[in-house]
């Protein structure tokens, strides 16, 4: 196993095993902060779709199944990289903790790539609410709200991606220049927990968009 | 130091889980079972995210501190949820007709 440095810890903490526990507190505090936010979308989401069930069933039936699943294959699939990720820094491994997030950050860029198809998709079918918004239906104007909800919710989840792709360029760095060791690996501890909590929105957004009321 | 490092075949099983999982949920998504397939699309995407916060994000071992931060930030979003709808699917049923 290479040599590590050795870390001190911040001058407030007494330890680095203290440390680690403040800034994974630390981080479970945004992340609820997080929950709220996203919690207040899906909240909205559910007061409109029980208004209007019929529209918001034929909206989503324009919404791609195939490639929301394919997404969240390749978004679990990111999550578990991660979590391999921090375990070789756990262990020690800055090289293999590079490798699996590098790997990590491949699946996020397929991710917003698939999406990127899907956003276009929708703008050439006229799905982009606004005046060139086009739908043959008599429930036009709220299937209109639901791709306000749609675009909304997976846009603010497609910015935490872009966010955490930038983050892990970060620390892929951070972990070739060989900074961690099983002493310190808080902040690739604390990056897997945001890269998660971003997997944990999708899957509640892939059933609650794509798959009900498809049948 | 003590911290717990999963043996590798924890991260791959509960990877297959969630495959499982999210294949389970498309398949009865074919189904029309009324409103129960709201039920059972969210009942499923609970157990998954249970999984990720449990063995992804490690609050199984997390400190007894931050796993009452989280429980406590889950009921906020219940109490969240759960006074809204209450709200809106028991307007009206006084006969009261708004006064705007």
């Amino acid at each position: 196993m290479a040599e590590h440095p050795a870390v001190a810890a911040h001058h407030q903490f007494d330890d680095l095993e203290q440390q680690l526990d403040a800034s994974t507190l630390g981080m479970w505090v945004f992340l609820v902060t997080e929950i709220m936010f996203f919690g207040g979308l899906f909240t909205a989401y559910a007061v409109y779709r029980s208004a209007y069930p019929e529209a918001f069933a034929e909206g989503s039936h324009h919404l791609d199944l195939t490639l929301g699943g394919l997404n969240t294959v390749v978004l679990i699939g990111s999550s578990l990289t991660m979590a391999l990720a921090v375990r070789c820094a756990q262990l020690g491994s800055n090289r293999g903790a590079a490798n699996y997030m590098i790997a990590t950050l491949i699946l996020g860029l397929v991710f917003l790539v698939v999406k990127a198809f899907e956003y276009h998709h929708k703008y050439v079918e006229g799905l982009i609410p606004g005046p060139n918004f086009v739908f043959d239906s008599p429930h036009a104007r709220h299937i209109e709200l639901m791709f306000c909800f749609y675009f909304a919710m997976t846009g603010m989840h497609a910015l935490h991606m872009v966010v955490g792709a930038g983050l892990l360029i970060y620390f892929i760095l951070q972990a070739r220049a060989n900074r961690y060791s099983p002493e310190y690996y808080g902040p690739v501890e604390v990056m897997g927990l945001y890269w998660h909590f971003v997997d944990i929105v999708w899957i509640f957004l892939f059933p609650l968009l794509y798959l009900i009321g498809h049948r | 130091m003590t911290h717990h490092v999963e043996p590798r075949k924890v991260y791959f099983g509960i990877f297959a889980a969630l495959m499982v999982l999210t294949a389970l949920t498309v398949l009865v998504a074919m189904f029309d079972l009324g409103r129960f397939n709201i039920v059972v699309a969210l009942s499923i995407a609970c157990a998954k995210a249970f999984l990720v916060v449990m063995f992804f994000m490690h609050l199984r071992f997390a400190k007894p501190l931050t796993q009452v931060m989280v429980a406590g930030g889950l009921l906020w979003l219940v109490i969240l949820l759960s006074g809204t709808i209450t709200d809106y699917i028991s307007r009206g049923w006084l006969g009261i007709v708004p006064g705007w």
